[in-house]
């Protein structure tokens, strides 16, 4: 029997302009329970996709048991006993929690001379698998009409049911009560007792204490180091997830922020579980940041300002006016901007020509005769931005679909100075784009800081978030848990421990 | 950039290859029939053409938003019946309202389009704001517009209509039909509201990219709305013309054409995944439509037959259209 049930060597994988993984490690000891650490970006989950098969690595390579083995797609890695546990993985919400179990291995019965499903098996066999994870929901039961938690269980039961060996959980407690929490440890130690090693991923500390027997921790898609749990304070855990010099990128500050512009006010959403009683505010001349880790409610938060989100209660002042928001278009009468995280799905209009991306906010202004669209003020002003933003691109007919991310980026961001709003809330404004790109974002949003116009920006990036900001707010778990104005304070350290103060 | 002359051939031949088909078949039916090429036959198939063009420029509105229409045909119908009904002549003897005047044209006109937009504002109304799809919600009005329209002409048809309506299509302009007259004004109109207004830029941003339309302002909802009023605005004044045409409407009056709209504007470009499209497009699949058909019967073959020709038309543009839209990912 081989030290370890599975080990992960030289694991490379590039994708276009970024390198996600660089010579990344990981060993399983049988029987545990390994705790994979890292930043939003380390590279966790581009690992354990190599490992499912879900993406394909460049280098590396997967032993089992001492052998070699080779995975191509997720159904070879089931086949060799691995499975992985991700709540964002709901096979077929609208069928049964039998027929979720063995989709794609259908237990079959002879019919005269055809097969046909046998039903009864596989329900009989489900309910025996959800007794196995100690749980005794109907195995008839729409798998949609589930809890988060219930839908988790349902994953390990038919991890179980395909004898795993190796089982991947993949920030599975994110949006879990406590209850189910619970729950998950007790059938991950009965897995634990019965030899199975596992791969934990999570940033909440006391978790990983309380469950993990490994750390192996990723910075920046490389190995860091692997530890027993016990040995690590959280402190240094979070020190060495953060430990890096921040890179000399960002242009040098000197906002002086002025009056306040924009106030929030115990703001809630309409979700229990999204943001909740939070309040900030916003000066002219300012750059926020917003920190946080994935799931922070950062977006959601921006998103309910912005009107696209439900909100439950709370007050948005302008100017010290109290604003109604209830569509966007509410939001940019009252001065608001937003730049979206999810360029292609709420950002721009792949079919449609870069002038059209542009104009789209901001017909109401260049009309003639009150309906009739002044094309030619519209054309210089999109001229002009093209220009100022050294947009790359033959002529603004140009589709922008055909335009790289970071150009792409850039229109998005004419759209917005044409429309010219006091505040402009920029969530992850350099996700996906290029080093340059990144650069000419960073020096356009100083200038707007310059001109008197208030930011707010959400990274994930901690050095961007640390090397933009004039000031940081936190977030975790849909609240507030920190603001840093003084900068001498503002460090990783102190931004993670707010980060994960759940 | 990278691309040979050959690719760029190729890329030309595909993409237009529905044209460029019908436009040999054109070809070949001038040279093989005697009377094909003349100013008679012309003048036919545009008068054919001109309320054809109407429902395809009204639907591709639908189908830019990545939407359809299916109560076209039905509300045509409706329009053309409305018409009929307040045109007929005082001495006809099956006079839907025996002792009513008939109107003045224009007023009818106006009034069937005012009739079928309320119609269409009601099935923009569940789009926009119940978020009921496209396709079901139209096949409800459709059903609806149907019932109505059986009701209130007793299922029988129409005729016996005043001099000024058949005049509609009869009449004749610097020596064109008013009725090619009226396709070319709707035209210019829906040019001018796809390329010059508001309303226009927002119906193709509401079809590239719903979610990213709202975040940037757009009016979504009420766009919706004002796109499926229009186009029932303009099956009406289609059915209107029809009914000119025929010197007669019955309920069924328009039906399937919904079919051929969509299909018409298909072939000629607008996109059926949304955000794609122009007038032209509509002008050039219409013609498509026309052409075929008219050739084919000069060619002689089977009136029957000429359905299967049409399917397999719509099958190939169709798969073209689509492969155009998956080669840009």
């Amino acid at each position: 029997m081989a030290e370890y049930k599975l080990e992960l060597k030289g694991i490379c994988k590039s994708f276009p302009g970024v390198k996600a993984l660089d010579n990344v490690q990981l060993s399983l000891r049988p029987g545990t329970v390994h705790a994979l650490m890292g930043e939003n970006g380390a590279g966790k989950s581009t690992l354990m996709k190599c490992l499912f098969g879900i993406y394909k690595m460049d280098a590396g390579e997967i032993y089992l048991d001492g052998q070699k083995i080779e995975v191509n797609n997720p159904d070879e890695a089931m086949k060799h006993g691995i499975a992985m546990v991700h709540q964002e993985l709901q096979p077929v919400p609208a069928r049964s929690v039998g027929e979720n179990l063995y989709l794609g291995r259908f237990p079959t019965k002879n019919f005269g001379p055809i097969k046909i499903i046998d039903h009864k098996t596989m329900y009989a066999e489900t309910e025996k698998w959800l007794k196995e994870v100690k749980m005794d929901f109907d195995p008839k039961a729409q798998l949609g009409t589930l809890s988060i938690g219930q839908m988790q269980s349902v994953e390990i039961a038919k991890a179980v049911s395909q004898q795993a060996k190796v089982v991947i959980f993949d920030e599975p407690t994110s949006s879990l009560s406590d209850n189910e929490v619970e729950a998950l440890f007790r059938i991950m130690n009965d897995l634990r007792d019965k030899g199975v090693a596992m791969v934990y991923i999570s940033h909440k500390m006391d978790e990983i204490k309380r469950i993990a027997d490994d750390i192996t921790v990723m910075r920046d898609g490389t190995y860091v180091g692997t530890w027993p749990a016990a040995e690590l304070t959280t402190d240094q855990i979070i020190a060495k997830m953060v430990g890096r010099e921040l890179t000399n990128v960002y242009p040098p500050r000197g906002n002086k922020p002025g009056e306040v512009i924009m106030e929030v006010k115990n703001l809630c959403s309409i979700h229990e579980n999204s943001f909740q009683n939070v309040s900030f505010t916003l000066r002219k001349g300012e750059i926020l940041g917003f920190g946080g880790l994935v799931g922070a409610q950062r977006t959601e938060l921006m998103e309910g300002i912005f009107g696209i989100r439900g909100v439950a209660s709370g007050e948005v002042y302008m100017h010290g006016k109290k604003v109604k928001i209830k569509r966007p278009i509410d939001a940019m009468n009252a001065g608001i901007g937003l730049i979206t995280e999810d360029r292609r799905g709420n950002g721009i209009f792949g079919c449609l020509s870069i002038k059209d991306n542009v104009g789209v906010s901001v017909y109401n202004k260049y009309l003639k005769a009150g309906f009739v669209l002044d094309h030619k003020n519209i054309n210089r002003v999109v001229d002009e931005n093209i220009k100022k933003l050294s947009i790359k691109t033959p002529s603004m007919k140009e589709h922008i679909a055909n335009l790289s991310g970071g150009n792409q980026q850039k229109v998005i961001v004419s759209r917005w100075l044409a429309n010219d709003p006091d505040v402009l809330i920029m969530d992850e404004p350099t996700r996906g784009i290029d080093v340059g790109a990144k650069h000419e974002i960073y020096e356009i949003m100083n200038d707007l800081a310059k001109q008197g116009k208030a930011i707010i920006m959400i990274s994930s990036e901690m050095s961007e978030l640390l090397g933009m900001a004039d000031r940081v707010c936190v977030m975790c778990n849909g609240k507030l848990t920190g603001e840093i104005d003084q900068p001498e304070e503002m460090t990783q350290a102190k931004v993670m421990s707010y980060a994960t103060r759940f | 950039m990278g691309k040979t002359n050959q690719q760029k051939v190729k890329d030309f031949l595909i993409n237009n290859g529905v044209i460029i088909v019908m436009f040999i078949l054109v070809i070949y039916t001038g040279i093989t029939s005697d009377n094909f090429f003349t100013g008679n036959n012309l003048m036919n198939i545009l008068m054919n053409m001109s309320s054809r063009l109407v429902i395809a420029l009204g639907i591709a509105g639908c189908v830019i938003t990545a939407g359809c229409d299916l109560s076209a045909g039905r509300m045509i119908g409706l329009g053309a019946c409305i018409s009929g009904m307040l045109l007929q002549r005082m001495d006809y003897s099956g006079k839907f309202f025996p002792d009513m005047e008939p109107l003045n044209v224009f007023v009818v006109a106006v009034i069937v389009m005012v009739i079928c937009a309320a119609f269409g504002s009601v099935t923009g109304f569940f789009i926009a704001y119940l978020n009921v799809p496209p396709f079901i919600a139209t096949l409800a009005m459709m059903e609806i517009v149907y019932g109505i329209g059986l009701i209130v002409t007793g299922a029988t048809p129409l005729g016996g209509y005043v001099k000024e309506y058949t005049n509609v299509a009869n009449g004749k302009f610097l020596g064109i039909n008013y009725l090619i007259w009226i396709a070319i004004i709707v035209a210019a109109i829906t040019w001018f509201i796809f390329n010059m207004t508001r309303h226009g830029k927002y119906m193709y941003a509401i079809g590239g990219n719903p979610q990213a339309a709202e975040v940037a302002g757009v009016p979504v909802k009420k766009t919706l709305i004002l796109i499926y009023m229009k186009a029932a605005a303009m099956y009406g004044l289609a059915g209107f013309m029809l009914g000119a045409k025929a010197g007669g409407a019955s309920i069924q009056t328009g039906y399937g054409y919904e079919m051929e709209a969509i299909a018409a504007c298909t072939i000629g470009g607008v996109s059926v995944t949304g955000g794609r499209g122009k007038v032209s497009s509509a002008i050039i699949g219409v013609a498509v439509f026309e052409l075929l058909k008219v050739a084919l019967q000069y060619l002689g073959v089977d009136a029957n037959a000429q359905y299967i020709a049409i399917g397999i038309v719509i099958f190939v543009a169709i798969s073209l259209d689509i492969r155009k839209y998956i080669a840009k990912k």
